[in-house]
């Protein structure tokens, strides 16, 4: 079976004590919070996200396209839709790490993983709705 | 990684078929778990005929009608035989349950099947070491604590306050709950599972008790709580009818009141 306990036959220590292990650590409200919180941010945001991606698929030229993400409420709406949906996505995928993996140097490399990728997604997904939305103005 | 597949040492294998009774007008198959921790093989699956007739309703009767009448050397829990003491808990038919509560027509099927509660370490046949699952018991701390002095008699409530223990007090710690819990299963190690968050619970909402705070604090863990995804298992389960996932979702609501 997949039991992870000490093994009694290397280890003397109490039941209790192995329980206890290092004590509560005082975090999880936050993270078992924020995911509530971006799901419920996801809802209106993702559906305005496909309505926009829609529109855009409607109007297939380039300018078109960047005068939609150009208008200030659109990229707004974007930008609040990739913060949520990726802190969303960082969190749930955290989880599953947490359930499943169980090998030590796994777990923290894969912790890492999960949080560059979702900040690199969020960054590069802003960046690019910043360069077409404030380009008109730069140049 | 949560491993899928039991290790080689704990497949089991077919066992001994054992004879049926003799002169037997209903007759029924039980297909029990047999591991001895002494012989040094597999465990293994025996099959077994009870005598209906001669024997009591439940599938507990129809155990110990075999070790009386068949084979001494198959190795269970019992004691109170009426669902209060929780010791015959095993995996029935797939389901966690009480031997004791459970019918044999209940189980609607020509061949019983029955095996040791899920993934715990096994001692012998149908009994696991559940030595962890009492000690996560104990680290909850179920006992009344309070600053105040004592009253001189006992420590009062109303009605209402009373009434808010009631689908918590009557757990009887039988462990289906929390061998059915794949979270368990996956991090028992850490994961106090729904048993020990139930007392736990049944701890924090009683009105008498003056360390709720604290008892927040000890469960304020990405493990000893968070672990719980509401699955559910441990509410379908119960042979008390007790709904541990909602005590689980309760605490978490307090532990967020804490914060907002």
């Amino acid at each position: 079976m997949a039991d992870n306990r000490a093994d009694t036959r290397v280890s003397m220590r109490t039941p209790l004590a192995r329980v206890k292990g290092l004590g509560a650590s005082g975090h999880g409200v936050e993270h078992w919070w924020l995911h509530r919180l971006t799901a419920v941010s996801n809802v209106p945001l993702v559906i305005a996200f496909v309505i926009i991606v829609a529109a855009l698929a409607a109007s297939p030229s380039y300018e078109g396209a960047v005068s939609v993400v150009s208008h200030p409420l659109v990229a707004i709406i974007l930008i609040l839709a990739l913060i949520s949906v990726t802190n969303h996505m960082r969190l749930g995928m955290q989880i599953v790490v947490e359930d499943y993996i169980h090998h030590k140097g796994q777990k923290i490399a894969l912790t890492m993983l999960n949080n560059f990728y979702s900040v690199i997604i969020a960054v590069a997904g802003i960046f690019a709705i910043l360069k077409i939305s404030l380009g008109r103005i730069l140049l | 990684m949560a491993q899928f597949q039991l290790p080689k040492n704990s497949r089991y294998t077919e066992g001994k078929s054992w004879p049926k009774p003799a002169n037997s007008n209903r007759m029924q198959e039980f297909r029990i778990y047999r591991w001895n921790p002494d012989d040094g093989q597999n465990p293994k699956i025996d099959t077994y005929y009870v005598d209906r007739d001669d024997c009591g309703p439940m599938v507990l009767d129809a155990l110990i009608w075999i070790k009386n009448n068949v084979d001494p050397t198959l190795t269970f829990r019992r004691s109170c035989r009426e669902g209060i003491c929780g010791s015959c808990a095993m995996n029935i038919m797939g389901v966690n349950t009480l031997a004791c509560t459970l019918g044999i027509d209940d189980c609607q099927t020509d061949s019983v099947k029955i095996y040791p509660l899920p993934h715990m370490p096994v001692l012998k046949d149908l009994v696991p070491d559940l030595t962890s699952f009492f000690a996560q018991h104990a680290s909850i701390e179920p006992w009344l604590q309070t600053e105040t002095a004592e009253p001189e008699r006992e420590w009062r409530q109303t009605p209402e306050e009373r009434q808010k223990l009631d689908g918590l007090y009557e757990c009887i710690l039988c462990a289906c709950c929390t061998t059915s819990c794949p979270s368990y299963w996956w991090n028992g190690d850490r994961f106090l599972g729904p048993a020990a968050l139930l007392q736990a619970y049944r701890w924090l909402i009683d009105s008498r008790d003056e360390n709720t705070g604290e008892r927040l604090d000890n469960l304020h863990d990405p493990f000893r709580l968070y672990r719980c995804h509401t699955i559910m298992n441990c509410a379908n389960t119960c042979p008390k009818g007790l709904n541990p996932a909602k005590a689980i979702a309760e605490i978490k609501k307090m532990m967020v009141a804490r914060v907002i």
